[in-house]
């Protein structure tokens, strides 16, 4: 088997390689771009890594949990992670795959009362909660407090059903809803990783089609 | 008539937090819109509808 070359590229050849792909105004677009990630779950450890690859510049990862051993199914850890801060584990999965991403972690559980302060550094954020009532309370708080800010929610991406009734909608004003809006994890119908990570896609893809300046669904 | 996500419904006079129940949803797993203007948590039982207003309810799920 062959070796890699273990040398990490300069900062330099990791953009020129974006934008080689892209073209340089969106790899700049996605450069200067700040999204929020709350929750970093099946969601948003996929939405996160996807917007890493994608060349976003800076990301806010926002998590109060660790790894379990029960979250390896869907979620971007690794086993020698387990009880490690999720916030932790993931920048550090981060830095491997994109080593000048700009990440700052916040081991915080997000309130109403404490959402002004942790999210005014972003344009975009990502609710990528487990729970319905904290979806709705982060959703609530952040069209209340910053009417300005585009949020994209996860919703609906339990069981076995179709990838196909994974969609994106633009609901209110600058609230995307981004699942099935149906399927829920509280039936006891489980989540699985490539369904779970469709409706990650479709949350990371609507923040870079929002950087790119597509803000239709 | 009020319209709820584009059905008209006959709720004219009642409050949010009533429509909310009459029509199953849990109060805590959703977001409501009135005329295009997010109504807070805090307002359901005060914001009563009116004729012609259009109502957007987003309901959240468990899972992620």
């Amino acid at each position: 088997m062959e070796t890699g070359d273990n040398r990490i590229p300069t900062r330099e050849e990791m953009y020129k390689a974006l934008e080689d792909r892209m073209g340089s105004e969106l790899q700049q677009k996605f450069l200067k771009a700040s999204v929020a990630i709350c929750g970093l779950g099946g969601l948003g450890s996929n939405i996160a890594i996807s917007l890493a690859r994608a060349g976003v510049g800076h990301l806010h990862l926002i998590d109060f949990d660790a790894v379990d051993i029960t979250n390896l199914n869907r979620q971007q850890y690794n086993a020698d992670q387990i009880g490690m801060e999720k916030t932790k584990a993931l920048s550090e999965n981060l830095k491997k795959i994109a080593p000048y991403c700009e990440v700052k972690a916040n081991h915080i559980k997000l309130t109403r009362e404490n959402i002004p302060d942790n999210l005014s550094d972003v344009d975009i954020i990502c609710e990528a909660f487990d729970q319905a009532e904290q979806k709705a309370m982060l959703v609530n708080t952040v069209i209340e407090v910053f009417p300005e800010k585009y949020i994209l929610s996860g919703s609906g991406m339990a069981g076995m059903q179709s990838a196909n009734s994974i969609k994106t909608r633009r609901a209110i004003g600058k609230l995307y809803i981004c699942g099935d809006e149906v399927t829920d994890v509280d039936d006891g119908i489980g989540l699985v990783a490539p369904r779970v990570m469709t409706c990650a896609s479709h949350m990371a893809h609507m923040a870079l089609r929002i950087i790119a300046g597509e803000c239709e669904p | 008539m009020v319209k709820i996500n584009g059905e008209m419904k006959d709720f004219a006079g009642k409050n949010i937090a009533q429509m909310l129940s009459a029509m199953e949803y849990n109060d805590s797993r959703v977001a409501v819109e009135v005329n295009l203007e997010i109504v807070p948590k805090a307002e359901y039982d005060a914001r009563i509808l009116k004729d012609d207003d259009s109502v957007e309810v987003v309901r959240f799920v468990g899972g992620g």
